[in-house]
């Protein structure tokens, strides 16, 4: 998976749970969450299509490791078969 | 046109789901109905046929009025049968003869839809009921919601309650090491797609607290405290683009954890498609409102008349605590109480609160 293919699945999965989220004007070396609104629902959700759509698995104890833009990415292209 | 809220005067009937002629049972959903909340669905209270719809679509109605006549679907034994009309002088072409089911000509006809156009998939190719009902156009979304409406109901409620609400406010600081650590696990051992969140776990220990303190939980109603007889935690949830709804999260206290997190996600994503049925709107017992993980430590709600309690979870978050002498760091939660001080006591609130740190020291027995 190449990271434009990972930030493309992560725009349709937030198309679903924050329609009016706007990736391009995201910093993505800032905290995600607090940029969009992200309630620990929506982070669960998005981290769940995530999966559905990538196979890439993420456990609960890599949260931390997810908090911008930049490191979801960068999780994605890594952990991608 | 039920009351979905103590600040409810009217509300617009934005679509029929039922025709004359349907056959209801308790539970159905029968309507959209449009209010300073949103739209909601509205259910039908008794099993029966929908005899007769008295409101149009479109018309904005005093809470209170009928909507519609149900009745039993038999017919009334003593009514003579009315003579057949005459024939048509001229005949007309027969109409082609379409294998169907009668409920399905009924539904078929309300809906406006002909038989012929319609696949059947009963036996030798027949209309069955349910082939008509999946060409029913689905209610679209969020009918006119109105945020600036919204605003006003909640000034409204929110208004109510400081006039007319002693409150009484208590908080506790509640150890979490042992229901994370607990939660941790399960998380690890299962799917991603059924993680359980904190959120769903306190509001769990909650709705068990609350049970053991029925004076929080029920309703003041014309001078009166009125228990409830099951726990439905109204569910504080925010709103993208402003403003917040606090469904029921229905039985609480009842099923498994992960069960009750299906009903849990559920309800906060049709709180926010705004396709919550309306007895989850009116049905709720007392309220919580958790902050989650980006909100403050701490928040002192105030209470939903006519509610008589209302419970603040702030962020979990650690700190450093003492523990047997010894200094260590605890994942913690600031749990708070606005109690209406007509129905309980400060002594009753203390206790709910110990409760609900003793339900949370055993989290695998939520």
């Amino acid at each position: 998976m190449t990271r434009d293919q990972a930030r493309s699945h992560l725009v349709d999965v937030l198309a679903e749970i924050a329609p009016e989220a706007d990736l391009s004007t995201v910093d993505s070396r800032a905290p995600l969450r607090p940029q969009l609104d992200l309630d620990s629902m929506d982070f669960l959700r998005c981290l769940q299509g995530l999966h559905a759509r990538t196979g890439v698995d993420i456990p609960e104890a890599d949260y931390p490791r997810l908090g911008t833009l930049d490191a979801i990415l960068d999780y994605l292209v890594a952990r991608a078969r | 046109m039920p009351s979905l809220g103590a600040d409810m005067e009217a509300g617009t009937l934005v679509q029929w789901l039922v025709k004359p002629g349907d056959r209801v049972k308790r539970g159905d959903l029968v309507a959209v109905v449009e209010t300073q909340k949103g739209a909601m669905e509205i259910e039908v209270f008794e099993d029966g046929v929908v005899e007769q719809l008295l409101v149009a679509v479109g018309a904005r109605v005093p809470v209170g009025t009928p909507l519609a006549i149900l009745g039993t679907g038999a017919p009334a034994p003593s009514e003579p049968v009315p003579p057949a009309a005459p024939l048509p002088a001229v005949p007309r072409a027969p109409a082609p003869w379409i294998r169907s089911s009668p409920s399905a000509r009924v539904l078929a006809a309300s809906l406006g839809l002909d038989l012929a156009t319609i696949h059947g998939t009963g036996p030798h190719g027949a209309v069955r009921r349910v082939d008509v009902a999946s060409l029913r156009p689905a209610p679209a979304a969020r009918h006119g919601f109105d945020p600036a409406e919204m605003r006003a109901a909640i000034a409204a409620a929110m208004s109510r309650s400081k006039r007319e609400i002693p409150h009484y406010y208590l908080a506790r600081t509640i150890d979490l090491e042992r229901a994370m650590d607990w939660l941790a696990q399960y998380n690890a051992s299962v799917s991603i797609t059924d993680r359980v969140l904190p959120a769903v776990m306190l509001v769990r220990a909650v709705a068990r607290a609350v049970a053991e303190v029925p004076e929080l939980n029920g309703f003041w109603i014309d001078g009166h405290f009125q228990p409830a007889s099951a726990v439905h935690p109204g569910v504080a949830v925010s709103l993208r683009g402003g403003g917040l709804v606090a469904p029921a999260l229905l039985d609480a206290a009842e099923g498994t954890l992960p069960e009750l997190m299906v009903r849990f996600t559920d309800l906060v994503t049709r709180a926010r498609a705004g396709r919550l049925r309306a007895s989850e709107l009116s049905a709720a017992t007392l309220t919580v409102s958790n902050l989650g993980d980006l909100g403050a430590d701490e928040l002192f709600g105030v209470i939903y008349p006519p509610q008589v309690a209302l419970v603040g979870l702030g962020r979990v978050h650690e700190v450093p605590v003492a523990v047997d002498g010894m200094l260590a760091i605890r994942p913690v939660v600031r749990a708070s109480l606005a109690a209406d001080h007509r129905a309980s006591d400060g002594m009753r609130g203390s206790r709910f609160l110990a409760r609900l740190d003793a339900l949370l020291q055993s989290p695998e027995s939520l």
